[in-house]
């Protein structure tokens, strides 16, 4: 009898995978294709910005440059200060990050494991904001920092992304998601509600601070629209301004020299996605996942 | 609800527990309350100082003729009146729709058939190698991206076009028609963004359990009759999010018609985001870019219930 059953079960399947089973090289085919077609810009811009400016329009295009050059390079530092501007991108991306880091890890332990008044109140405050688009407030945002001189300033752009609802609401699942009892068990030997945050819960909680700072990491590295409004002289650029209007100043000349900036630019993002590739990829998903 | 019933069903607990917890709960509850609003201070405070002020200063200021050098004036609704005559505004909301119904549906339709397919048997590596391709240009800056996709698509010494030529196809105008802009910025858009909801959809096809897909090959369904009679319920609420998530965000594209084509050519590509822009921060007209910053507002919120409100009727919770 129960050979029977086992029999039957197993057949069904293996047909409805015979009937696939042509499926399975032209599907990793098409997708490789697609793959291709994601990444062909890309490679296309690193290829080109190694090609001398002559060879820049070469149609077909030649993935491997025939000569070599990292004269384009040379040509971005000569054009603008990639230092400073690296710099800036890099001060301004680094403190949003820890600040988010600190700010949501802080306010996500709360909404998760405090009991205070107006607490579903101000959660559903801060859920709400994540709906207001940046675009909406950017002239107020823009009047409020030009009251506190802070407009023109490397810190006008970094106070204000500090509070992140996303964040705030993925670190307060990633506290929810932990035990309870460890806390319950701190708290009968004596810690305090700081205690136990601090060495119980805050440890634990690394895992989930770099999804947020990896985030935060990824959106203001690559961040335009505030920096290209608050931002008004060139020494407070950040690298997407720069590049912008090193394009500008060059018009389509010197199309090798603006996609070598553009790949100078792209460094620490690529870095950035080979070491939190998974953080990022989990932030991403748990977006849709744990709502 | 469910406090009212424990009592009843067990009432010797809570009886007990306020004794025992009585003396020390007032102290430790002082120091939990002080701990919550330390903790929730920066949040709270940066929300309501760059968030919920500007939001009601948007709508205060929508509401006067502002130029910064001379002080606010009146205006009551003048504003938006403009707003609604000014051609290049309406003009502008319909560009954004048309991109966001277009670049949302594009992406979607891209990243569930990727999503589907990556999800099937395959060698790990392999999958992991492609998950990475799809999510890559995510983590680049729409702004330089676009400044690469300038010369990709340039009418003659274009990459596009050149490909195009390939399969004998004539060169087209990409940035420089009023016909065909359009269709650059959102296939520049949908490009870089299609890798989101990828991810969204393989995690949402991860959580479906295999069981229900064995079963129902048991029933005979296979291939497309699986998925849009198994696969899609299921997915229903990942389908959702992203296309909340997705809408949100087309509605509020900005780097890559600003670098593609600057709105032009004519106004083909100007999006509400980017007259926003213009007529704040070019123009230094506050008050009408404040308007059309509070309608643009007004239209995410109505297009986002508008989504939930049409979701009762599609999404399936498990």
């Amino acid at each position: 009898m129960s050979q029977a059953t086992l029999k039957t079960s197993p057949a069904p399947l293996s047909i409805s995978r015979a009937r696939h089973s042509l499926a399975p090289w032209a599907r990793i085919a098409g997708l490789a294709a697609c793959a291709l077609l994601t990444l062909g810009p890309v490679i296309w811009t690193v290829s080109t910005s190694l090609r001398t400016p002559a060879e820049s329009f070469d149609l077909p295009p030649k993935i491997i440059p025939t000569h070599p050059t990292a004269e384009s390079y040379r040509g971005v530092f000569d054009q603008i200060d990639v230092w400073l501007l690296a710099l800036n991108s890099t001060l301004v991306t680094a403190l949003i990050a820890v600040g988010q880091m600190v700010t949501a890890g802080l306010a996500g332990y709360a909404f998760a494991r405090l009991d205070f008044r107006f607490k579903k109140s101000l959660f559903a405050l801060v859920l709400a904001t994540m709906m207001v688009p940046l675009q909406v407030t950017i002239v107020p945002v823009f009047l409020v920092l030009k009251s506190l001189s802070l407009t023109d300033t490397l810190l006008g752009l970094i106070i204000p992304a500090f509070p992140t609802a996303f964040g705030t609401f993925l670190m307060r699942q990633y506290f929810l998601g932990m035990p309870k009892d460890l806390g319950e068990a701190a708290m009968l030997d004596g810690a305090g509600p700081w205690r136990t945050f601090r060495s119980v819960y805050a440890p634990l909680a690394t895992p989930g601070l770099a999804i947020v700072g990896v985030l935060a990491f990824n959106y203001h590295w690559n961040e335009f629209f505030r920096p290209l409004i608050l931002e008004t002289s060139g020494q407070n650029y950040t690298l997407p301004l720069g590049l912008v209007s090193l394009q500008g100043n060059l018009g389509t000349g010197s199309i090798s020299v603006v996609l070598a900036g553009v790949v100078l630019s792209m460094i620490p993002a690529v870095a950035v996605f080979l070491v939190g590739q998974r953080p990022l990829r989990e932030g991403i998903t748990s977006a849709g996942v744990n709502r | 609800m469910t406090n009212t019933q424990i009592p009843a069903v067990r009432p010797s607990r809570p009886a007990a527990a306020p004794v025992t917890g009585a003396a020390q709960p007032s102290v430790r509850d002082r120091g939990t309350r002080l701990l919550a609003t330390l903790f929730l201070a920066p949040t709270i405070v940066g929300i309501v100082v760059f968030t919920v002020v500007p939001i009601v200063g948007s709508v205060v200021l929508s509401l006067f003729h502002w130029n910064v050098i001379d002080s606010p004036s009146w205006a009551g609704t003048a504003n938006y009146r403009e707003v609604f005559t000014d051609s290049t505004v309406l003009v502008s909301f319909r560009n954004t729709l048309v991109f966001m119904v277009l670049a949302v549906a594009l992406q979607l339709l891209i990243a569930l058939v990727l999503a589907l397919a990556v999800n099937r048997r395959m060698p790990m590596w392999l999958r992991s190698v492609f998950r990475s391709a799809f999510f890559f240009p995510l983590v680049l800056s729409a702004a330089s991206i676009s400044v690469v996709m300038k010369y990709l698509f340039n009418q003659d010494f274009g990459v596009v076009n050149w490909v195009l030529g390939q399969v004998g196809i004539a060169p087209v105008p990409w940035l420089t028609s009023e016909n065909s802009a359009m269709a650059a910025v959102i296939l520049v858009y949908v490009w870089q963004q299609f890798g989101f909801s990828f991810l969204l959809f393989v995690g949402g096809l991860n959580n479906i359990p295999k069981e229900i897909h064995e079963a129902a090959s048991l029933d005979g369904a296979t291939g497309l009759r699986k998925h849009l009679h198994v696969t899609l319920p299921l997915l229903s609420p990942t389908l959702l999010v992203a296309t909340v998530v997705g809408v949100i965000n087309a509605l509020q594209v900005f780097e890559q018609p600003y670098v593609l084509t600057n709105g032009g050519p004519g106004d083909s590509t100007r999006t509400v985001v980017m007259v926003i822009y213009e007529s704040a921060f070019e123009q230094l007209r506050f008050g009408e870019a404040s308007a059309v910053g509070v309608l643009l507002f007004v239209l995410i919120m109505a297009v986002t219930a508008l989504q939930f409100r049409l979701s009762r009727r599609f999404v399936h919770y498990q």
